[in-house]
C-alpha cells in the first residue's frame, strides 16, 4: 500500500497527472455550476428563441456576443448545452460505474471467496456477460425501452436507464478483478486469523479481504468513468441516449452532426472537444494511478 | 472431567474421488484448567493440523472424519457454525506463527482489536477501546494509546507479535493454543516473547497448548508434552520425565539432537532420514524405516499407545537415552 502523503508527492512530481486533474476539475467544476456560469438555461423553452438558430460563434461574421460559441438549430447557445450536458455525461458515467462496481465488487467478492459451484456459475455468467459488447446490449434494451413507452416518459427515465444498462452490463470487469485479487488474499493468514477470532464470513469478506482488493478497482474505475462516458455518448449520437431537449456531449454532436456540411461546424466540434478532453484526462489520471499503486512500477522514494 | 478432551481425532483429505488421505490419524489430548501442554513435532506431523482441528477451521476440502473434541463437555464438531464463532477467539484464542502476516496489512492495530472485542463482548466502542489498549499495556507495549492507530507495517516483529498476544487475550480466552509463537523472530526477541506469554498464561490462569520444534522451549515453559509424529501421538507424559528419560526411540533421538546435548568437537546427531508423506505412509509403526530398534513386529503393525508410548520396544525407564 501507499501512504496518502507519498500518493501527494508523486502527484505534484507529474506534470501530467497535474494537468489531467486540473483539466477533470475544471470540466466537473463547470458542470456543476453550469447553472449559475450558463448565460443562458437550455432547459427553459421559455429563453430559446428560433430567430436565434445556426448563429457562428461570436467572433465569426454574423456571430452573436450572446452566444460566445454560437448557437444550434434550436436556438441554443452551444457554450451553454455544454456546460449543462457536461454535467449529464458526468453523472451517467460515474452513475454507471458505481453500480457497475457495487455489483462487480459483491459478485467477485462473493465468488472469489466462496469458490467451487458459486464461482464458476457467476464467472461464467460473467464470461457471457463479456461477450455480449455493452454497445449491443444497450442498443437492444433502449430500442425496447423506447418503442415500450411514451416519449416523454422516456425522457424523464433516460438518464437512470442509461446509467441502469451501461453499469449492469459493465459488472464482469468489476468481478473478474475482484475475484482474482480474492483468490490472491483469502489464503494469507490474516484471514485465517480473522476465522479464528470467530468472525463471520461476511465480516471476514468484508471487513478484512476487501480493503486489500480495492487498488485495483480503484485503478479500473477511473478508466470505466471514461468508458461510460463514451458509450453513453455513442448511445446519445445513435439517438439511443439523451433526448433531444436534455442533451448530453453525445446528442450535442449527434443534433450539430446534420449540419457539418452545410458549414455549421461549431454545433459538432465544441462538445466533440470537451467531450475529448473529458475523456482523456480521465484516462491519463487512470494510467498514473496504475503506475502508482503498481509496487512493481514503484521508485524506490517512497 | 478435563476442561479440554479431544478423543481419537482424524482428519483427512480427499485424494481422487473416493480416497481420502489421513493427516491426523487418530489424536488424543487431555488439558486441565491452566494447565500448559508442549506439542512437538517434525515439519509435516499434524500439529498446526491439530491446532485448526481443535477450532473446527479445517480449510476445505480437508475434513475432521472422525473423533470428538470436547470443551467443558460439549462436542465443538457437533456444533453450529454460529455456536462454535461463539468459541473461536472468545473461549479458544490462537497465536500464529508469523506476526507479519497474520494481522490485516490495511487496518489500524485499533479496528482490529475493537472488532474483535465487539464480536464477542457487547459493550461500546469507547469501552473496547479502554479495555484494548488496557490489554497492549498489558504485553508491555510502550506508548500504547498512540500505538492503537498504528498500522502493522509500522510495528517491528517482536511488537507485533505482542498485539497478536494482546488480541489472543482480550476476551480472557480459557485456552491459548500458540503455534509456534516465536519461530518467525528474531533469536533475541524469542526468549522474551515466549516469557512474556509464560507469564500472562500464568497470571490468569490460561491453558496453552504450545506447538513448536524446540524442545529447549518446551522443556522451560511446558508441564506435559505430547511427541507427534506422521499425524499420530509416539509419546506423551509429564515434560520433566520425558526430557530426563524419553521412552519412544524418536522422542529419544529428538532429545539426542538438541544441540545443547551434543560433546564439544562432534558432529551434531541427527535422526537418519526424514518423516514419511502422510500420503506414502510405511506399514506398521510410521518410524520403523528410521528406528535403530525396529524389528519385524514394527514393520508388521502398529504399536498401540500403551502407558504414554507408542512403541513395541520402548526405551527402558532405568537405561540412559541412547547417547
Amino acid at each position: 500500500m501507499i501512504t496518502w502523503r507519498a500518493l501527494l508527492k508523486r502527484f505534484l512530481s507529474d506534470p501530467v497527472a497535474i494537468c489531467a486533474a486540473v483539466v477533470l476539475l475544471a470540466l466537473i467544476l463547470m458542470a456543476v455550476l453550469a447553472p449559475v456560469l450558463a448565460p443562458q438555461n437550455p432547459y427553459d423553452l421559455m429563453q430559446l428563441d428560433i430567430m436565434d438558430s445556426e448563429m457562428p460563434p461570436s467572433w465569426q461574421p454574423g456571430g452573436d456576443p450572446r452566444f460566445l460559441l454560437g448557437t444550434d438549430t434550436q436556438g441554443r447557445g452551444v457554450l451553454s448545452t455544454i456546460m449543462y450536458g457536461t454535467g449529464i455525461s458526468l453523472l451517467i458515467g460515474v452513475g454507471a460505474v458505481l453500480l457497475s462496481g457495487v455489483l462487480g465488487i459483491t459478485l467477485g467478492l462473493i465468488a472469489g471467496y466462496k469458490g467451487g459451484g458459486i464461482d464458476a456459475f457467476l464467472m461464467r455468467l460473467a464470461d457471457i456477460q463479456m461477450s455480449l459488447s455493452t454497445l449491443m446490449i444497450a442498443i437492444i434494451a433502449l430500442a425496447l425501452f423506447q418503442a415500450a413507452f411514451d416519449a416523454n416518459v422516456y425522457a424523464d427515465y433516460a438518464i437512470i436507464m442509461l446509467i441502469v444498462i451501461i453499469g449492469v452490463a459493465e459488472w464482469p470487469k468489476f468481478a473478474r478483478t475482484v475475484r482474482s485479487s480474492v483468490l490472491g488474499e483469502k489464503n494469507k493468514e490474516y484471514v485465517d486469523a480473522a476465522r479464528v477470532i470467530g468472525l463471520p464470513a461476511r465480516k471476514v469478506m468484508w471487513g478484512h479481504i476487501l480493503p486489500n482488493t480495492l487498488t485495483p478497482v480503484m485503478v479500473i474505475s477511473t478508466i470505466q468513468v471514461a468508458e461510460a462516458i463514451m458509450t453513453e455518448a455513442a448511445l446519445s449520437f445513435l439517438g439511443l441516449g439523451m433526448p433531444v431537449d436534455r442533451p448530453s456531449l453525445g446528442s450535442l454532436i449527434r443534433s450539430g452532426f446534420e449540419f457539418v456540411f452545410s458549414g455549421s461546424t461549431w454545433i459538432t466540434f465544441y462538445p466533440a472537444l470537451v467531450l475529448i478532453a473529458l475523456i482523456l484526462a480521465l484516462n491519463l489520471l487512470g494510467d498514473w494511478l496504475r503506475d502508482v499503486m503498481n509496487p512493481k512500477l514503484r521508485r524506490g522514494d517512497d | 472431567m478435563p476442561m479440554l478432551e479431544v478423543k481419537d481425532l482424524h482428519v483427512a483429505f480427499p485424494r481422487g474421488k473416493k480416497d481420502w488421505i489421513e493427516a491426523l490419524r487418530g489424536v488424543d489430548l487431555t488439558l486441565e484448567k491452566g494447565e500448559r501442554l508442549g506439542v512437538v513435532g517434525e515439519s509435516g506431523a499434524g500439529k498446526s493440523m491439530l491446532a485448526f482441528a481443535i477450532l473446527n477451521l479445517i480449510a476445505e476440502p480437508g475434513r475432521v472424519s472422525n473423533g470428538s473434541i470436547a470443551l467443558d463437555g460439549q462436542n465443538l464438531l457437533e456444533m453450529s457454525e454460529r455456536q462454535i464463532r461463539k468459541i473461536r477467539g472468545n473461549r479458544v484464542s490462537m497465536i500464529f506463527q508469523d506476526p507479519m502476516v497474520t494481522l490485516n496489512p490495511v487496518l489500524s492495530i485499533g479496528t482490529q482489536m475493537i472488532e474483535t472485542l465487539r464480536a464477542h463482548r457487547n459493550i461500546s466502542r469507547r469501552a473496547a477501546h479502554k479495555l484494548c489498549v488496557q490489554k497492549l499495556k498489558q504485553v508491555a507495549i510502550p506508548s500504547a494509546e498512540g500505538r492503537m492507530d498504528a498500522y502493522p507495517h509500522e510495528l517491528s516483529g517482536g511488537l507485533r507479535q505482542r498485539v497478536v498476544i494482546a488480541i489472543a487475550l482480550l476476551t480472557d480466552p480459557e485456552i491459548i493454543i500458540a503455534d509456534e509463537p516465536t519461530t518467525a523472530l528474531d533469536v533475541t526477541i524469542q526468549a522474551e516473547i515466549m516469557a512474556l506469554i509464560l507469564k500472562l498464561c500464568r497470571e490468569n490462569d490460561v491453558a496453552l497448548i504450545l506447538i513448536t520444534h524446540d524442545l529447549g522451549v518446551v522443556a522451560e515453559v511446558t508441564e506435559r508434552l505430547m511427541i507427534m509424529y506422521a499425524g499420530k501421538c509416539v509419546e506423551t507424559g509429564r515434560t520433566r520425565d520425558m526430557i530426563a528419560a524419553p521412552h519412544h526411540p524418536y522422542a529419544a533421538g529428538l532429545l539426542k539432537a538438541l544441540p545443547q546435548n551434543a560433546k564439544r568437537g562432534e558432529k551434531l546427531y541427527q535422526i537418519p532420514g526424514s518423516m514419511p508423506p502422510i500420503t506414502n505412509l510405511p506399514t506398521g509403526c510410521p518410524y520403523h524405516p528410521r528406528c535403530p530398534r525396529a524389528s519385524d513386529i514394527c514393520r508388521a503393525s502398529m504399536p498401540p499407545l500403551e502407558g504414554g508410548v507408542a512403541c513395541f520396544h520402548p526405551l527402558e525407564q532405568s537405561q540412559e537415552a541412547p547417547a
